[in-house]
Formats: C-alpha cells, structure tokens, sequence
C-alpha cells in the first residue's frame, strides 16, 4: 500500500495520478474471526485498529451494513472538545483529544485536527456564574480553559451580535484553547486504512441480523452475507444498538433520537473558531471549504429516520441568526440528520452487555466524534482482556442500577 | 411541520406535544421493599424499537396524556387513544 506523504503527491503529479492503490481492501468474509465489530463507524474502526495496534489481535472483522463512516460518523458537526464538568468525562475526553492530537502521524493520514478552540457563550450574569464554576472544575480537572468577558470575546469572534439589548445579550463564556474541528471522513477513512493495513477485515454491505448462541454464550453472527464466527463481539452501532439488543436478547437505556445539521454556501473567512451558544440553541464553526457547519439540540420526536424535522430547523437557524446578523442572508447548501443514542445521564456506555460474549460502545449520543479514538482505544482493551481500563470503568452499564450515573447533561447542555 | 392528533382537542402542531416514555412501563409496588434492578428497569430501560412504537405522549395545551401509536422510522402516526379511559 502507498504511505501518504508530500513526496508521493509530487510524485502522483508528475504520474497524473496513476499510481495510488486502493486504500483498504474488500475482502469475502472468513468462516470466524477472533473478534467480530459490529459498526464500521469511528469506534468500530478505532476499536479494530487498537485491537491490531495495541494489543496484537490482527484476526479481526468490522462488519458494516452499509458504507464505512457513512452513519453519525460521516453526518456529525467535527466539534472535538474535552470542556466537561465530572472527573470521569474529563479523563475519557481529554484522553481522546491527546489522542487526536497525534493522530494523523499515528495514522498516517491527514485527519485534519484543528485546534481552533471552542468558546461556550453566557448570556447573563448567572450564566457567567456558571462558566467560572465550569470553568474551576475544568481547570481541576486538567483541563485547558479560559474564563473570557465580553470584551476578550468581541475579539475572539468580531461576527457576533455583542449588543447589550439582544434578546440574549452575551456576557462572557469559557474557552477551550485546544478544542476543534477535524475531517469526519478522514478519521474514519484512517483508522479504515490503518486497520487494514495491520490485517483487519472491513466488510462492508453486511448487515448483522442477529446473534449465534451457543449454551448461553454468544459464539458469532448471522449476517446478509451469511454466518461469521466470533470469538467475542464488539457492538458499535451507536443509534441502532437497541436493535441489536432485541436481537441478543440484552437490555439498553437508549432511546434514538435524530440529531440534524447544517451547512452553508462557502464563504471568505468570518469564523475562526467554534461558537456555542446555550441560550439560542445553536453552535457553528467555519469549515476548510468556507461552508459554515451548523448543529443544534435533539429533535424531541424518538425516530429512526434519518432526517429532520421542521422545529428543529427554526430554533438553530434563528439562533443563528440572532447570535450572528450577519450571516442572516447566507443560503443553506445541505441539510441533514443522524440518528443518535441517547442515555439517561449523556454518558457513553462501554463494557458487558449480560449476555456472555457480546461488548458494547455505545450511548455516545450527540458528542461521540470527539470521543472516537478514546472509545476505540479503551474498547480494544476491554475486548482484548475482559477488564476495564481505569478509564472506562465509570462507564459501566452497571452504573444504572448503582446509581452512580456521570450526569452531564446537565453540564454540558447542548454542546457536541 | 408534523401534525399530531390529540383525542381530546384534535390535531395540532408537534411543536405542543411532549413525549412522555414508552406505554407500558408499571411502576415498582413502593409499599414492598423494591430491588436496585427493578428500579433500575423501571427509570431507565427503553424498548427504543424500530417500527412501530406505543408511547405515552402529552398534548401540553390541555395538559392531558395519551397514548400514540406511531412508526418510528416513516413517523407515520397510527392511532392516538385517551389514557383516561384506563388504557394502561
Ligand atoms: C448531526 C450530528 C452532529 C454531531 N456533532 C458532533 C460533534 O460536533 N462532535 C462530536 O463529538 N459528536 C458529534 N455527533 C455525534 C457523533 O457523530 C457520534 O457520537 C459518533 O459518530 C458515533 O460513532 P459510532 O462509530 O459509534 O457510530 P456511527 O458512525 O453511527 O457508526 C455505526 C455504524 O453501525 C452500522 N450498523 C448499524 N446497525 C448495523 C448492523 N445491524 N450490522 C452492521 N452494521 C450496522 C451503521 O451503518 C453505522 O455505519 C454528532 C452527530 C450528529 C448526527
Ligand atoms: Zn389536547
């Protein structure tokens, strides 16, 4: 396979670009693999590729039911950010933007990581309140943060309504200096690739249709494309993992909902950031292209289709334009919605399922893009030894029958 | 914009409807000593299925709940009965 450098563009141009190869195969499924993942989103895919990397586990097999990367994975608004509130979602996002941080050497593709920062906006003195208390507990928690007024964020963002007699007058808020964005495609593409290249099977078009259990323990899948042998099974399928559980026979606190975003015609740079603003329901950011990238909140329909719905629309849009008059007049280019798993607390849920032999990753909702190389990392783990790494053990499905949930709803609001 | 049928004041806008859970969930008997699972099962475990779905909803101008029957993928609603009538 051709490793990706300056020197191989030059290369490919003086060739007129005859000589890439296919960045991954396609090969038929084998009778079992050690470990089947089901979901060739992010986490599938960075779960395969640390299993290989990390753990040397290389008869591995992400099976896909339709494209890699083409559920939230490819549908997602790129905010990557470690601002939580609890110790327990500070060292699994943190973790994951350190990982992000090395990321494109580490797979030798240009993942496009953007350490643009992000700024949470407060509209009122007890929303600024708040942000210094969001503010200590990031800073506590290792955290990256700036504790901004107003006139530090006229500076920042020069675009924003920064009248004292907006409907939400902006008071402050709190910065996070090495959040971002990066290319969705291109970490999905990379940890394809550099699974691939370790000797991962990415099988793509394989739907799972249900589970094979053998005296109560599950030893393999039925699949479109027919029955795969596992030693043990990883599901990351993030909106569909309740249907997988009703295939298992296992029990979820999930609830999909679909998520939507948009994006705009391409515009000169005005936007040099990502902007958040809790009040109005709406956080946008400047993609490479110009096009601004546009999310909001849940719709409040439980749903599986992939799409949006009106209300929705109008809440982030107007947001938008309050938060930024200018960009009033700016046409949409493509509107979209992804169908996200939502938990109780907003926390991800890694580790057993109760049924013997089947893991899950999943639960990770609006915010798991960020969370992607962590998920992968701490999921390789447990598959490969059946423990949790310290990281990941809060996460437990357990927790809800404990009581020790990791509330960030609350904390994090709309935020992804 | 989707419109939702209430049994008491007809249809009206998604916008004033709130959803409520899955139909169907009993409540622990709390006057027998409860188990942390059941707990657990009650607060937090969801059906989430794909297809068709019961679930109790609230029309929040009139403050009522009912129960819809709507598919959750072409969100095609399929009945909407009052809970007042002792459905569940
Ligand atoms: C509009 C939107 C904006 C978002 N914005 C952000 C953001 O700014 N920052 C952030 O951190 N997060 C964001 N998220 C959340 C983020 O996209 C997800 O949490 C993350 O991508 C989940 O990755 P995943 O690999 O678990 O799931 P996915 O990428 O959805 O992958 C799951 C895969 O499983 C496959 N699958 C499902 N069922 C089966 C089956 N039976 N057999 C085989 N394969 C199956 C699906 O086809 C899919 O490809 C956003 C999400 C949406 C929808
Ligand atoms: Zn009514």
């Amino acid at each position: 396979m051709t490793r990706y450098s300056a020197f191989a563009v030059f290369r490919e141009g003086l060739r007129r670009q005859k000589g890439w190869k296919p960045a991954w195969r396609s090969p038929k499924p084998k009778k079992a693999y050690d470990v089947v993942i089901i979901g060739g989103g992010g986490h599938g895919l960075a779960t395969a590729f640390y299993l290989a990397k990390n753990h040397g586990i290389r008869n591995v097999a992400v099976l896909e039911k339709g494209w890699l990367g083409g559920g939230n994975t490819g549908r997602n608004t790129t905010a990557i950010r470690s601002n939580y509130f609890y110790p327990e979602s500070a060292a699994l996002y943190d973790f994951s933007v350190k990982l992000y941080e090395g990321l494109s050497r580490a797979l030798n593709y240009n993942v496009m990581f953007s350490q643009r920062g992000m700024i949470v906006l407060a509209h009122s003195e007890h929303d600024m309140e708040m942000a210094t208390r969001q503010y200590n507990a990031m800073r506590l928690n290792g955290v990256d943060a700036v504790l901004m007024g107003r006139d530090a964020v006229r500076r920042l963002v020069p675009v924003l309504d920064m009248s004292l007699d907006a409907r939400f007058p902006i008071h402050g808020g709190v910065f996070q200096p090495r959040a971002g964005t990066g290319r969705h495609d291109a970490v999905a593409w990379g940890y394809a690739r550099a699974a691939d290249r370790l000797g991962v099977d990415l099988i793509q078009n394989c739907a799972v249709q249900g589970f094979v259990m053998e005296a109560g323990r599950c030893v393999g899948v039925q699949t479109s494309r027919g029955e795969i042998g596992a030693g043990i099974v990883g599901a990351a399928v993030a909106g569909h993992s309740s249907v997988l559980a009703q295939m298992g026979g296992y029990h979820l606190p999930i609830q999909s909902y679909v998520l939507q975003a948009f994006v705009s015609e391409p515009l000169k740079p005005i936007l040099d950031t990502v902007v958040l603003a809790p009040a109005l329901g709406t956080y946008v950011s400047q993609s490479d292209k110009g096009g601004l990238v546009i999310g909001g909140g849940l719709d409040r329909v439980p749903a599986y289709g992939q799409r949006g719905n009106m209300p929705m629309q109008e809440t982030v849009l107007g947001g938008l334009c309050e938060m930024m008059p200018a960009l009033a007049r700016v046409k949409l280019l493509r509107h979209w919605g992804g169908i996200v798993d939502v938990t109780p607390d907003s926390s991800p849920i890694l580790g057993r399922s109760g049924v013997d032999g089947i893991y899950l990753n999943c639960g990770w909702g609006t915010g798991g893009f960020k969370a992607i190389p962590a998920g992968g990392y701490l999921f390789a783990h447990l598959l490969a030894t059946g423990q949790h790494h310290d990281i990941s053990r809060p996460f437990d499905l357990s927790r809800f029958a404990s009581g020790a949930l990791v509330d960030e709803s609350a904390a994090s609001g709309i935020a992804h | 914009m989707q419109v939702f049928p209430c049994p008491y004041c007809g249809p009206r806008n998604e916008t004033e409807f709130r959803y409520i859970a899955a139909a169907g969930k009993t409540r622990p008997d709390t006057t027998q000593p409860v188990q942390d699972q059941d707990w657990a099962r009650y607060l937090y475990r969801q059906r989430n299925e794909k297809g068709a779905v019961r679930e109790v909803w609230m029309h929040l101008t009139c403050g009522e709940l009912f129960v819809m029957e709507r598919d959750s993928v072409t969100m095609e609603v399929l009945g909407s009965t009052a809970l007042r009538d002792g459905v569940e």
